[in-house]
């Protein structure tokens, strides 16, 4: 008897997702991904300068403002074929390390690891067991017996009021949630501690951004943080040095907790490695340039075909045609007026509503292909296509993150596990190390050249009479970003955003191929239909930026139960 | 706080100003800065939809005003102030339709323990949420009035604004 479980937006604002799977069987049999994105951004930003659309497009997301601001001052920059001061790319470099090492901890720590851990099993450890476990594990300071009993009573004080605040919505004794009391202490107690290191990382993104939470340094042409070395009202020594303590005290973090639990998890639920690979085209850019042009990066990107990391396509520059040519957008499952396949800079947006039809329009988003196939974005498609690449500090991560596994899982785990759920935690994991590498390194080439006397910071673009068309690309948090844009006279004529989440949550395309979402979760074993844990695993190892809840509708009785979920 | 006497006040204004009234705390900010200028004790904030990334003003204030647009039966346009006794529990009933969660960053204030002393909510009730840049004109008219309101807890804590010139 199939069942249909229904994840669904309960808010008002656009850009919620809503998830369908049908049950069969303890199985997941079918499912759908259905959403709102963002539409209507493209009218306000339509006749406006293309100097100030990344003001406006870094509060198209409530999460990501950081990266749509650096992708919006990419694509016009790239439209005007215009470079960037040295000084600027490594500042910008230093706010995507940053912000995506930020985004890669809060996630795991904040918004999926309790789809792992059991909060509650927490309280039944012993700190003492669990103190000498860790110790095994890692030279973390913060994991001694003493520091892992407070954190019970911290917890037991807020189960016994009966104000669980945030962890009041996990699925707590779920026959799912396998990792044992100490376990489960252990990751509670770091949960505290990532609350402060996320806090640290942050801090250097508003050090370099300007001070207020949404960075305020850009500017088409570089950024506007004029250098001096002694002025305190320019970006000085002192501040610069601040920012290296703080890179630091995260790399310990990084390396000795969140790489640590992350191996624990994927070898405590290793049976996850079968599960959730989905979509095995992968797609990813190259960032963090190195010169003015875009065309030497220090983290690599490309295509990798149906999982075959031999068969590696690397993206080579900011002009790279074969990434300008390749994206299209799909709407025949779209609520989009008419059927089409269209390059972003040939798109318009039309809205059609209909009914919820499973084999017609069922979502917002639309459905995006690389050479007319869908693709898997995110952190697993970038660790893999840096691992092809041969990138040495990805190699390092991810070979010792998978030995890690191995020696917990007691038996060899390779880099095929990767294509799963809680491969691309461990995907997660290993680019934090490598982002973290690359700040140092991108701290380091500022300083050096601040210290051959050059200054600049910023080109004056300058925008001719006539069409430009640009793309500006950027490897987020959640995978592949890119804008279009049409410059018509000085002036946006078309101006189109095809975000990570469009990539991964679309509904089928053209050809009626699932999206990534949907691909990976047909075949997830279901516990319990009433709790539906295992929908949310899967869901969320994307990164999900879609506030969502679920419901569970019985076609029989036509009975909603509604349960909230963490965002 | 040591004794009461380190005041220190955090206007925080959060919305998304792409949805029109959605942001109109955003624009109360915007006008209160453009407007007056203030005491150190004061730090102004366009804390635009974000989550997280806002914990660090909080521990660094004893009062927090809170700007935003609220559910609610009143009509369109209308100002409520409040006190929050329990912001955390408040805020569990999703009075604020920004879906990334003020209410879990409440919450994870109130676990470190660094939840403002005080939580004063200005709550505005919306009257469009359409994609857009401007204020419908009951919400225009609702900044005005969420300005004097703010200036005036401000002078109740001893904390003049003056106009800039």
């Amino acid at each position: 008897m199939a069942k249909r479980i229904v994840v669904d937006p309960i808010t008002r604002i656009e850009g919620h997702l809503r998830i369908d799977c049908e049950v069969d069987n303890g199985k997941v049999t079918n499912a759908w991904s259905s959403g709102q994105m963002w539409r209507g951004i493209e009218l306000i930003l339509q006749g406006r300068d293309p100097r100030d659309a990344w003001l406006f497009t870094q509060r198209i997301c409530g999460v990501c403002t950081t990266v749509h601001a650096i992708t919006s001052v990419r694509a016009v920059e790239n439209a005007l074929n215009l470079e960037v001061p040295l000084n600027a790319q490594y500042i910008r470099n230093m706010i995507i390390a940053a912000h995506g090492i930020f985004d890669h901890i809060v996630h795991f720590y904040h918004l999926s690891a309790l789809d792992w851990v059991d909060i509650v099993s927490s309280l039944k450890g012993s700190p003492k067991a669990a103190a000498a476990l860790a110790q095994s594990l890692s030279p973390w300071p913060g994991n001694s017996e003493q520091q892992l009993k407070a954190v019970q009573e911290k917890l037991k004080g807020f189960v016994a009021s009966g104000q669980l605040g945030v962890f009041a919505s996990g699925y707590w004794g779920h026959p799912a949630m396998k990792l044992s009391p100490e376990v489960n202490l252990l990751a509670v107690n770091h949960y505290f501690q990532a609350l402060d290191y996320q806090r640290r990382i942050n801090k250097v993104v508003a050090i370099l951004g300007s001070k207020t939470p949404h960075i305020q340094n850009l500017a088409v042409g570089g950024v506007a943080n004029p250098i001096n070395p002694d002025s305190q009202s320019t970006l000085s020594l002192e501040q610069l040095f601040h920012v290296k303590t703080l890179i630091d005290e995260i790399g310990d973090f990084v390396k000795n907790v969140y790489m640590v639990d992350v191996a624990a998890v994927g070898a405590f639920y290793a049976d996850w490695t079968a599960y959730g690979a989905g979509v095995k085209n992968y797609l990813s850019v190259p960032d963090l340039p190195l010169d003015s042009k875009g065309t030497v990066f220090a983290l690599p990107g490309g295509y990798i075909a149906d999982g075959d990391v031999a068969a590696f396509k690397p993206i080579k520059s900011f002009h790279d045609e074969g990434f300008r040519d390749g994206v299209k957008e799909g709407i025949k499952h779209s609520w989009y007026k008419g059927d089409w396949d269209r390059h972003p800079w040939e798109e318009e947006t039309v809205p059609q509503h209909t009914e919820f039809q499973d084999k017609g329009k069922y979502s917002w988003v639309k459905s995006p292909t690389y050479y007319g196939k869908p693709a898997q974005v995110g952190p697993l498609a970038n660790v893999l296509a840096m691992y092809a690449a041969g990138h040495g500090p990805t190699k390092s991560h991810a070979d010792r993150l998978l030995e890690m596994v191995s020696g917990l899982a007691g038996s060899k785990v390779g880099l095929s596990a990767l294509h799963s759920t809680i491969g691309r935690h461990a995907a997660r994991a290993v680019r934090c190390g490598v982002l973290h590498e690359a700040l140092a390194g991108q701290w380091q080439a500022l300083v050096d050249n601040i210290g051959k006397g050059d200054y600049a910071t910023f080109n004056q673009p300058v925008f001719p009479k006539g069409e430009q068309r640009g793309v500006g690309f950027h490897e987020a948090p959640r995978g592949v970003l890119s804008h279009w844009i049409v410059i018509q006279d000085g002036k946006i004529k078309n101006y189109q955003c095809v975000v990570p989440s469009t990539w991964n949550a679309g509904p089928r395309n053209s050809s009626d191929a699932m999206g990534p979402y949907e691909a990976s979760l047909v075949g997830n074993p279901i516990a319990d239909p009433e709790k539906p844990l295992e929908v949310l695993r899967t869901v969320h190892s994307f990164d999900p930026c879609l506030a969502c809840a679920i419901h569970l509708l019985d076609p029989e009785s036509r009975e909603v139960v509604r349960i909230r979920t963490r965002v | 706080m040591g004794g009461g006497v380190a005041v220190r006040v955090l206007l925080l204004g959060v919305g998304n100003i792409l949805l029109s009234d959605e942001g109109v705390g955003v624009k109360v900010i915007e006008q209160l800065e453009a407007r007056y200028s203030f005491p150190p004790e004061v730090t102004l904030v366009d804390g635009g939809t974000m989550g997280l990334e806002l914990l660090p003003y909080f521990e660094e204030c004893s009062h927090l005003f809170l700007l935003d647009a609220i559910r609610g039966e009143a009509p369109p346009g209308t100002l409520e102030v409040s006190e929050l006794a329990d912001p955390p529990a408040y805020f569990r009933q999703k009075i604020s339709p920004h879906q990334i969660g003020l209410s879990e960053v409440l919450a994870v204030a109130s676990l470190q323990e660094c939840l403002p002393a005080l939580v004063k909510l200005f709550g505005i009730v919306p009257e469009d949420l359409s994609t857009g840049l401007s204020l419908s004109a009951s919400n225009a008219a609702a900044v005005e009035a969420a300005v004097a309101a703010v200036l005036i807890e401000l002078a109740n804590l001893g904390l003049s604004a003056s106009p800039r010139v």
